[in-house]
């Protein structure tokens, strides 16, 4: 019981100030060093971590789904073995996240209620539907993509789980992105319906890919600090800029166009210039006003509250085995 | 056993295009006998690819979509040697034939229904691969041999996942219990035809396994599990069977109509 109090103390409650641990945060990230579950951190730090590392697992564990889409009926069974592999990995993903999060004193039963109660956040991008196939090649390319933009930097993240668990996500991320940009290859030189489908699934997904960095530096509240902390190394617009530059030549060698007239290079900037984004679709799907949030969230519920009845029942032949284990020691 | 045992390196794996590119062909006869069990893997793959990302815990989202992976593999494997035969590829097999040339068991084909349901179903199939499996390995067609070796050692991991499920639902909760019950019961009348011999089997002699041959050791290690999750082997209905004939259940057209829709839209396309 003591040790139970004593979690929930440390859950709940402020730390005590420690100097010394204090100092020796800020030294550590002064040398760009590693924090470790063991040092002392400031509560906002691990708060702050908490809800960025757990977004990132519900993103994976709700990502599964718009994938998941087609899984049945992917049409070749190379595709389907691949897809089948990919979601498995947005799966483990998922569960080294969690288990990085939960290195910061939060359980994984707490995360997963607050994911299916709404109360937190994930990638809204997940909240858009996959109608036609090619949508599988646009997630690999844009979204993945994406995601890499943004998680390579997270790979030298100063708390040290999460930056471990970055190293290998982002080997596997990559990996995700190449055959999503091979789908589209694929279709775009096949027959014209399947050019066709894969145009009209690129036309859908750029602008909310551009998204997910999050909104423009100067509504971003929360980005200046986790910079300070090294927990962020770039801005969101550096990042989008940084994808932008990658997706244009992709795209000419897909034989695809970016659905935004405005994209030119930049000579005097040494970067592609791009339209502006349509920042209150991004609000409003945040909101939960997105084609499939409900959807998303009520298949998870749904999965989570059927499954109930196999965890008790695992819960109770764990605590059976235990039982006849010690009978057979004290016997 | 852990399955670190049994992990074989992507350099060494047999896969089906390796398959393909040899180009070994099969006889007509050991290209039907490929057929039945390639088809038995892709339907029951296509059946656990439904529970990726409904599992009731992420661990088994990973276990359950890793077991549908091996599954989809083997019958990559399987399909890829049969369609030597008959200058086709994998894919013609599985997306351009209709329900009746499909030649998998009954069994793999029926609903997932709850997780008992489908622990049920796993239970039973990873069993009977696991003892083909093992045996065909000594198959004197070099490629089904070759394929049988490398599913056994997966297959093995399949049927202690599937077993270890059989004894935490049966001895977990009342509830469990009675679902793991009903699970058995909706899918052991479909046991009986796994083990049916027939003229195709007798004709290939040492090439291929003869099913009524494993029925002793099936039932002797699925009875030990069933007596240590304090169950009765269910009895009552014995499905009529047929699946070897191209006979299926209402269930199986519906599941395939979804497997090929895409494909039998766009027949002229490759992906």
């Amino acid at each position: 019981m003591a040790t139970a109090a004593q979690r929930k103390r440390s859950d709940d409650a402020e730390l005590p100030e420690d100097p010394a641990g204090r100092a020796h945060f800020d030294e550590l990230i002064a040398a760009d060093q590693r924090v470790e579950p063991t040092d002392w951190m400031p509560d906002a730090y691990r708060k702050t971590l908490v809800r960025q590392v757990s977004q990132h697992a519900h993103s994976e564990i709700i990502g599964m789904q718009p994938e998941g889409n087609w899984i049945t009926r992917a049409p070749s069974l190379k595709r389907k073995a691949i897809l089948m592999a990919k979601v498995q990995d947005e799966a483990g993903h998922g569960l080294y996240l969690y288990s990085a999060a939960q290195t910061l004193g939060t359980p994984r039963d707490k995360m997963t209620e607050d994911l299916i109660s709404g109360k937190a956040k994930y990638s809204s991008i997940f909240n858009y539907p996959t109608p036609t196939w090619a949508d599988m090649g646009s997630i690999g390319w844009l979204v993945d993509g994406a995601a890499i933009c943004n998680q390579v930097p997270l790979c030298r993240a100063s708390y040290g789980p999460y930056a471990r668990a970055m190293v290998r996500i982002c080997k596997e991320e990559s990996f995700h992105q190449r055959q999503g940009f091979e789908i589209l290859l694929h279709l775009s030189r096949g027959t014209k319906e399947q050019h066709e489908m894969a145009q009209e699934s690129v036309n859908r997904w750029y602008a909310p890919a551009l998204m997910m960095f999050g909104p423009p530096d100067a509504d971003s509240p929360n980005s200046a600090q986790s910079m300070a902390w090294n927990i962020k190394r770039f801005s969101n617009d550096e990042l989008r800029q940084r994808f932008v530059d990658m997706i244009v030549p992709q795209a000419e060698v897909l034989g695809l166009t970016l659905p935004d007239p405005a994209i030119k290079w930049n000579e005097e900037r040494g970067h592609y210039d791009f339209g502006e984004l349509d920042w209150d679709e991004f609000y409003e799907v945040l909101k939960g006003r997105g084609p499939a949030n409900a959807i998303r969230l009520e298949r998870r519920r749904t999965a989570h509250e059927e499954g109930a009845w196999v965890r008790e029942a695992a819960a109770a032949y764990a605590e059976r085995r235990r039982v006849e284990s010690e009978k057979a020691q004290a016997a | 056993m852990s399955d670190q045992t049994f992990r074989i390196s992507a350099g060494e794996a047999l896969t089906a295009e390796k398959i393909t590119e040899a180009g070994e062909k099969p006889t007509e006869a050991v290209a039907n006998y490929a057929l039945r069990l390639g088809d038995d893997a892709l339907i029951l793959a296509q059946r656990l690819g439904w529970w990726i990302a409904r599992a009731p815990e992420l661990e088994e989202d990973v276990a359950l979509g890793n077991i549908a992976l091996d599954q989809l593999g083997h019958a990559r494997s399987f399909l890829s040697y049969a369609a030597l035969a008959w200058d086709k590829t994998e894919d013609d097999l599985a997306y351009f034939r209709y329900e009746p040339e499909f030649v998998n068991l009954q069994l793999v084909e029926q609903p997932n229904g709850d997780f008992a349901a489908t622990i049920a179903r796993q239970f039973i199939i990873s069993h009977f691969q696991f003892e083909l499996y093992r045996r065909l390995v000594d198959s004197t067609d070099a490629t089904l041999a070759a394929i049988a070796a490398k599913a056994v050692k997966e297959v093995d991991y399949h049927r202690d996942h599937a077993t270890q499920w059989v004894l935490r639902l049966a001895l977990g909760t009342e509830e469990s219990r009675r679902r793991m019950i009903a699970g058995l019961g909706v899918m052991w009348p479909y046991v009986d035809e796994m083990f049916r011999d027939d003229d195709l089997v007798e004709s290939l002699g040492d090439a291929a396994v003869r099913p009524s041959s494993l029925r002793e050791d099936f039932d002797t290690v699925t009875g030990a599990v069933l007596a240590e999750a304090e169950l009765e082997v269910p009895e009552g209905f014995v499905a009529r069977g047929g699946g070897r004939e191209g006979i299926h259940t209402e269930f199986f057209g519906p599941m395939l109509a979804e497997m090929q829709v895409l494909a039998r839209a766009h027949p002229e396309a490759t992906w």
